[in-house]
């Protein structure tokens, strides 16, 4: 490798000493240009204050919403680290940099000498100066360990105050209210996210938080935090007081310049410095949400990534054009609000603005020109727009021409009106695609090309659009179409996975009219691409062969999924965890003594309630297995595939038995429902709930299948969902009697178990055919449900055999035991 | 005790090639840690570190599909014959010496293996 003149070489021969001071997304990225740039130039120390690895902080949203979790949100594992020498210090808070001997000293004592030092310290949320600002349950919304406090905090359920009504306080409201929580935002100013949004898109936006159920206060100027040692409330200046029991500060951060300004670096808003990231010192350099250039500062990715590549080139000793401001788009990351915001946006004499309003949709658009230039954007409920404006905003397009149509969007300038491809089509190379990582239309596209890719799997993969906030997917998706033609078509025809081009439907189609029974049959009549598949196709494959052949078929052990092989929930650890049937939720003193006395012998460490009813033992050996399930066994128990995809609990309340307001006996009919259905496979878990009134207790207007008893009969619904996306149930229709219950219930499992694509749950399925259609074969044609239900019949005399008692006699009995266990001693010579 | 530092190879006999199924693996318990062995659809068979490169799930416990184990966890790929991340993922996994006489199956751990415990 060259030796650049730009940077000295360290006193002694070999690498260079690089130090960096926080280990988040900027510093991450840093690393990674210069890794790829100048591999073995410098030896790389790392302190992070966080006692983790490098994560994805724009990704904290969906984790406290549910939808990731955090081991789908970093960036580098320690892998990462140790694969490319990095020593990397956790919860090592950095206390002071010696310019003078070219140290930095951490809080647990460790110095460390460098050659040159990045400083990447982020920022610190502002905490209002406020009595009782220091209160427990007063928290910040910045790092995992906010996230988990707020999760721990919703646990209760009641109620929280998010204090500031901009990207990160709606982020937070959002996810806690996806909880369960009772969450008010207060916001200082008239309208939610001023500094990006103009008054009529705040207005709406407000409206569309509020539609969730979350509380908006504006013009709330925060008095005091009420409490004695744990936060009670908040109290606003006019006297308002709202209790609470979690407060979350989501006010602004301010950069976080304090190490550096004791260093005696020069300090304004944050630590100053020149395009290429050098501060006062020609051998500090600091980047991300510290930095102040040109007087700005940042706290969106985009230009963080920016200073990231501005920094690597430098470090790599390459010239490299300098870091230029650029106005970073907004998106808010919750679910079901779009909006997009950049630029300028504010009144002024030598401005015009075009609007566009349709109230019922809820839709408002404004662009604001100068001088006949787009200057700022602001979309509300429709933004697929939004990299075309910031594109003409960018390159000072002349829009004269085009201003009649301007708002209407990309697709309709030109005449006819063009499809969304078109429009993406007709972006030039360089327009932005993803705003998260700075990646353009011509990267992707190259990309796509050079490489071969072909799913926007491979384009996350290759060059990180849309694998940050996840929204610019459908323009990723657009670029692929336009790349591949006809070969990618994701709206029509997804293939199974890389090993074929048929999709899901088209193997159940095919499976059924070819008579194929084997999995190597099946691949070879459908030319599949791969020996032997893969751990995508392969257990739908299995599933979808048990489902149409359930006499013939023989069910493929090594193609399930672990949890479906060792009938037990894999977890972290390589443990796992095992949940006994109960029944409708019903047990009794001697079910709940043999599992007392299954954890105490076999020392299983933690004992839980699921949310289906039952009891989950977590942490057994897998070696375990057997035996604790022969103890369960003795007692009556079978195994509740809580593991399985199929038929896992039928929750019930105590109904006409016990409860004074009962109209049926709903656990009567729970219980009747799950010992029918129980032990059969289907395309995603089933979980459902019979209530005995309409008050609910049962939760069953959350179910994949759900029964609510009534006077004059029974109300069958189904297609809820309360996981990834929360949804209440469709009613499909009122039956009189207990049996008719059944058999209509039975009779939709079996049209979804025999329709659906694997992995799909009942209301994704119901989406795709129709509630209409659904509700037309089993209510409306008497013939049809028979089919249905006598086809499920069938199906259970091969499917209702307990797993656990099957393999206590000692059916696939290599499942549990080590091959060898080899110990050393006699291998020494 | 102390180990042997000899750079020779010991082989170990860990049993019979019909212990593992087809598409199929089987764990060695060392004290180093476990070993996964696999047996794939056309009766090749290699060893390698119970141990994913990503978050350490036990491969043994994957989907195996030709030279190939999806772990149990999240999904990464590794490929039995290098132990190397597949796809755009990145890490890999110890080898391990396998050698197939008959039915009988073997294993060798070598000398820095045998170290680092």
């Amino acid at each position: 490798m060259s030796q650049d003149d730009k940077i000295p070489s360290a006193a002694s021969d070999g690498p260079l000493r690089l130090v960096v001071i926080g280990n988040g997304m900027a510093p991450g990225r840093m690393l990674e240009h210069l890794l790829g740039e100048a591999p073995g130039r410098y030896r790389i120390t790392i302190f992070n204050a966080e006692p983790r690895v490098n994560y994805d902080r724009i990704m904290l949203s969906p984790v406290l919403s549910g939808e990731k979790d955090y081991e789908q949100i970093v960036i580098h594992g320690d892998g990462w680290y140790i694969k490319n020498g990095i020593t990397l210090y956790k919860g090592h808070k950095i206390v002071a940099i010696d310019r003078v001997a070219k140290t930095v000293t951490s809080d647990h004592g460790v110095t460390e000498g460098y050659d040159k030092l990045v400083i990447a310290t982020g920022s610190t949320p502002i905490i209002l100066p406020v009595p009782g600002n220091d209160l427990a349950g007063v928290l910040s919304f910045r790092d995992l360990d906010d996230v988990n406090a707020m999760l721990l905090a919703a646990q209760s359920r009641s109620k929280a105050v998010v204090i500031g009504g901009g990207l990160l306080g709606l982020e937070a409201a959002a996810g806690l209210k996806s909880h369960g929580m009772d969450v008010t935002v207060l916001h200082l100013m008239p309208t939610l996210m001023e500094r990006q949004l103009d008054s009529a898109a705040g207005y709406l936006l407000q409206q569309a938080v509020e539609a969730r159920g979350i509380k908006v206060i504006t013009k709330a100027n925060t008095k005091a935090i009420l409490g004695m040692r744990k936060v009670e409330g908040v109290e606003l200046a006019d006297g308002t007081i709202i209790p609470a029991t979690l407060v979350v500060m989501a006010a602004g951060i301010r950069p976080n310049g304090a190490l550096a300004k004791r260093a005696g670096l020069e300090i304004n808003r944050g630590i100053v410095v020149d395009a290429q990231m050098q501060t006062s010192d020609p051998d500090i350099f600091a980047l991300g949400e510290c930095a102040e250039i040109g007087g700005h500062t940042y706290g969106l990715v985009a230009p963080l990534y920016e200073m990231a590549r501005v920094l690597a080139a430098r470090l790599a000793g390459r010239d490299a054009s300098g870091f230029v401001h650029n106005d970073t788009p907004t998106k808010l990351k919750v679910t079901g609000i779009d909006l997009f915001s950049v630029g300028d946006f504010a009144d002024g004499e030598d401005r015009q603005e075009i609007v566009l309003r349709h109230a019922s949709a809820g839709i408002y658009k404004r662009l604001v020109l100068k001088d006949n230039r787009i200057i700022g954007t602001v979309l509300f409920g429709e933004t697929g727009d939004g990299a075309w404006f910031n594109d003409l905003k960018k390159k000072s397009v002349d829009i004269s021409d085009m201003r009649e149509t301007l708002i209407f969007g990309q697709s309709y300038q030109g005449g006819a009106p063009l499809d969304p491809t078109a429009a993406v089509a007709a972006l030039p190379d360089d327009a932005e695609i993803c705003g998260c990582n700075g990646v353009c239309k011509g990267k992707i596209t190259g990309a796509i090309a050079s490489k071969g890719l072909t799913s926007l799997d491979d384009v996350r993969a290759h060059t990180k659009a849309s694998a940050s906030c996840g929204s610019c997917t459908g323009l990723v998706e657009q670029l692929l179409k336009l790349s591949l033609g006809g070969t990618y078509n994701p709206a029509a025809v997804q293939p199974m996975c890389n090993c074929t081009d048929l999709g899901h439907d088209d193997v159940r189609r095919l499976i059924r009219a070819r008579g194929l029974k084997t999995i190597p049959a099946l691949m070879q009549a459908l030319e599949w691409k791969t020996s032997c598949g893969c751990a995508r196709c392969r257990p739908a494959l299995n599933y979808y062969l048990v489902c149409e052949w359930p006499d013939e078929y023989a069910d493929d052990y090594q193609s399930r999924f672990i949890n479906e092989r060792a009938h037990a929930n894999i977890q972290k650890d390589g443990t796992y965890s095992v949940v006994p049937r109960m029944w409708g939720g019903v047990t009794s003193a001697a079910e709940l003594r043999a599992i007392a006395d299954v954890v105490d012998k076999f020392a299983i460490p933690t004992v839980k309630v699921t949310g289906g009813q039952r009891i989950d033992m977590l942490g057994v050996k897998k070696e375990d297995l057997p035996a604790v399930w022969a103890d369960l066994g003795r007692a009556g128990f079978v195994s509740g595939h809580a593991y399985a995809k199929g038929i896992r609990t039928v929750k019930t309340c105590v109904g006409s038995d016990w409860c004074r307001f009962g109209t049926q006996d709903s656990t009567g009919l729970g219980i009747r429902i799950e010992k029918f259905m129980w032990g059969s496979w289907t395309p995603a878990k089933v979980k459902m709930a019979v209530s005995g009134c309409p008050r609910n207790c049962a939760e069953a207007t959350c179910k994949d299948v759900g029964v609510i008893c009534v006077d004059s009969g029974y109300e069958i619904h189904f297609a809820g969902a309360a996981g990834l996306d929360i949804k209440g149930t469709e009613v499909l229709g009122l039956v009189k009697t207990e049996d008719d219950a059944l058999k209509v219930i039975v009779a939709l499992v079996q049209m979804y178990r025999e329709q659906a694509r694997y992995l799909e749950r009942i209301y994704k399925w119901a989406k795709r055919v129709g509630i209409e259609e659904i509700r037309r074969q089993i209510l409306g044609d008497a013939a049809k449900r028979k089919a249905y239900f006598d086809r499920f019949v069938f199906s259970q005399k091969f499917a209702q055999v307990d797993p656990w008692s099957e393999r206590v006699s000692r059916l696939h009995k290599h499942e549990f035991k080590p091959m060898a266990v080899i110990d050393f001693a006699p291998a020494a010579e | 005790m102390t180990l042997s530092t000899t750079s020779q190879m010991t082989w170990i006999d860990i049993g019979a090639t019909t212990d593992i199924p087809r598409r199929g693996a089987r764990c060695v318990v060392t004290p180093q840690g476990k070993i996964a062995v696999f047996r794939t659809a056309d009766d090749r068979f290699f060893a390698i570190e119970d141990h994913c490169p990503h978050k350490g799930g036990p491969l043994s416990q994957g989907i195996v599909h030709d030279a190939a184990v999806t772990c149990p966890l999240h999904n990464w790929v590794i490929s039995l014959e290098t132990g190397k991340a597949q796809g755009a993922d990145e890490g890999s996994v110890r080898t391990i010496p396998l050698r197939h006489e008959g039915e009988k199956l073997y294993i060798a751990l070598d000398v820095a293996m045998r170290r680092a415990g």
